[in-house]
């Protein structure tokens, strides 16, 4: 598998380090109810076929937010977080 | 029939033909007490002791493929009980005692054997932890023995003792740890549930979960509609699709492990042998295979197979462990579908909605898990109330942070 950096273009599997699903891009204010906290931190859809997640390049050290297939694992964009909020 | 050394004789006397399908083909019935969708493991353990051990047997078992086509049927089969935390090791060591049971219980061969796992350690700290997960382990009423390096030597001299990276301080042995034959176990949980009056139905893919106020009224599924008063979902690494079903999200992410299996061997390897720090484990099939494994390929996926930096990393621990086994050729490499929870811990409870049960996160340890959890989700169908031994499996306590995160690693999905 390869990824998408948008600093570095096509890069191989091993520079990046995963994170996890795009939900940790939509932290709850401090003040949140404890709920909206476990759906940050726990809670995941999870989903078979479409998805975003979130990526480190190693190398650059930029974080990523890639879209790709769970299930082919056809990677179809890579998105510097801060364009991906 | 009763399976034995008499009948094996009297067939082979009179041509085999008398061996029968090990259960029946039904077609689904319009209504059930209950209905369990998944025939993996945890899905027919489950339905052959509400059977057993609770007399309930107006029970369906609804699985989208065939019986064992999923991660039971793909996993290392290495069975043993040295969990550390409490909530855990009570858990496992259930388990095995069932282990130990299973074949004269079942009346089928699972080939369960007791050849013992090793695991090593590779510094002072690494042998304290050992140490002291060896005497939580006693504690429990299960066995460990902590081995130095020449005793460890003397067991298992082909490893490598001069590597400079993870030298061997010793390892932690565990004789009542090993192996069983993966399939055999689905099938002799299947084929006793079916004797007990279970239906067990392949090709029949749960797609809908009914929900009327709160309540579970059955499900909808590729071979109709199916009425039940309780409903459990055991689907391993599609736990969050079909709880999706109910309206639910589910602490859960999906991740591939890999597995490989060399070309049969003469007897090389007679124990499990566990190189933690390697992230590689190895044991040899009965057939001759050395099968092995390590960790995650780590990022969320539902391909029944794995990438090659995963490869690569397994190979390279396995000749750092035991440079013989570059001598052997690599037959197949395959991966399952793992229901990994944030602190790498199962969950057996009740849902919010009434008569919805779960069953899921067993990570890339759910088989030794299989009789315990079959055991105990039965109890908890059958009574409502959680089994003593499984109470800590609770679906809110990364809510409540009563969490169970036996590595101590923290509560994140990518951690475990
Ligand atoms: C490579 C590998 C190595 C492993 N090694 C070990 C090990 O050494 N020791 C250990 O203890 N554990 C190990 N495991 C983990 C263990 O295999 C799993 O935790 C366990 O098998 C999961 O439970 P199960 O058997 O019920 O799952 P499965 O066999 O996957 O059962 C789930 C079933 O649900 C069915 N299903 C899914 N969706 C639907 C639907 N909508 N409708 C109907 N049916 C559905 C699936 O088809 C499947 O048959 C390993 C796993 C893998 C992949
Ligand atoms: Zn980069």
């Amino acid at each position: 598998m390869r990824l998408i950096c948008p600093c570095c273009g096509w890069r191989d599997r091993r520079e990046f380090t995963y994170m996890g699903a795009d939900d940790y891009l939509h932290r709850p204010v401090p003040d949140a109810p404890p709920e909206a906290w476990d759906e940050y931190l726990h809670n995941r859809t999870n989903p078979a076929g479409a998805a975003r997640d979130l990526w480190y390049h190693d190398p650059c050290g930029t974080w990523v937010c890639i879209t790709r297939d769970t299930i082919t694992h056809a990677v179809t964009d890579g998105t510097r977080l801060e364009d991906a909020q | 029939m009763r399976f034995n050394a008499w009948q094996i004789l009297k067939q082979g006397l009179s041509g085999n033909r008398g061996w029968h399908p090990h259960w029946r083909k039904p077609d689904p019935k319009p209504d059930y007490d209950a209905i369990i969708i998944g025939g993996g493991g945890h899905g027919l353990a489950t339905a052959y002791y509400l059977a057993k051990n609770h007399g309930l047997t107006n029970i369906a078992v609804l699985e989208k493929g065939y019986l064992g086509g999923g991660n039971i049927g793909r996993n290392t089969t290495i069975v043993r009980a040295n969990y550390f935390l409490p909530g855990n090791s009570e858990f496992y060591s259930h388990s095995l005692k069932l282990w130990e049971g299973l074949e004269a219980d079942l009346n089928y061969n699972v080939m369960h054997s007791q050849r013992g796992l090793i695991n090593l350690f590779h510094s002072d700290g690494q042998r304290d932890a050992f140490a002291r997960r060896g005497n939580a382990m006693l504690a429990q009423g299960d066995d460990a023995i902590l081995l130095g390096r020449e005793d460890v030597r003397k067991i298992l001299p082909y490893l490598d003792y001069d590597q400079a990276r993870f030298p061997i301080y010793g390892g932690l042995y565990h004789k009542r740890g090993g192996t069983a034959r993966h399939d055999a176990v689905a099938w002799g949980y299947a084929r006793g549930a079916d004797q007990r009056g279970v239906d067990l139905i392949e090709n029949c893919e749960v797609t809908g979960i009914s929900v009327d106020q709160g309540r579970v009224t059955g499900v909808t599924t590729t071979r109709g509609q199916i009425r039940a008063r309780k409903v459990a979902i055991v689907v391993a690494g599609r736990s969050s699709q079909v709880a999706a079903m109910a309206g639910l999200r589910l602490p859960i992410e999906s991740h591939i492990l890999q597995a490989f299996v060399t070309e049969g061997l003469k007897p090389v390897i007679d124990h499990v042998i566990s190189f933690g720090m390697g992230h590689f484990y190895i044991s040899q099939s009965d057939k001759g295979g050395l099968v092995f494994g390590g960790d995650l390929d780590f990022y969320a996926s539902y391909a029944a197979r794995g990438n090659l930096p995963g490869v690569e990393q397994v190979m390279e621990a396995g000749m750092a462990l035991m440079p013989m086994i570059g001598r052997a050729k690599l037959l197949r490499s395959w991966g399952g579908i793992m229901d990994m929870t944030p602190d790498g811990s199962p969950i057996i409870d009740r849902t919010p909605i009434d008569g919805l049960y779960l069953d899921a996160g067993w990570c890339y340890g759910g088989f030794k898990a299989v009789p315990a959890s079959g055991w105990c989700m039965a109890h908890l169908m059958a009574t409502d109330e959680p089994h003593p031994v499984a109470r800590r499996f609770r679906l809110d306590r990364f809510a409540t942070g009563d969490l169970l995160d036996e590595e101590g690693t923290g509560s994140q999905h990518n951690l475990h």
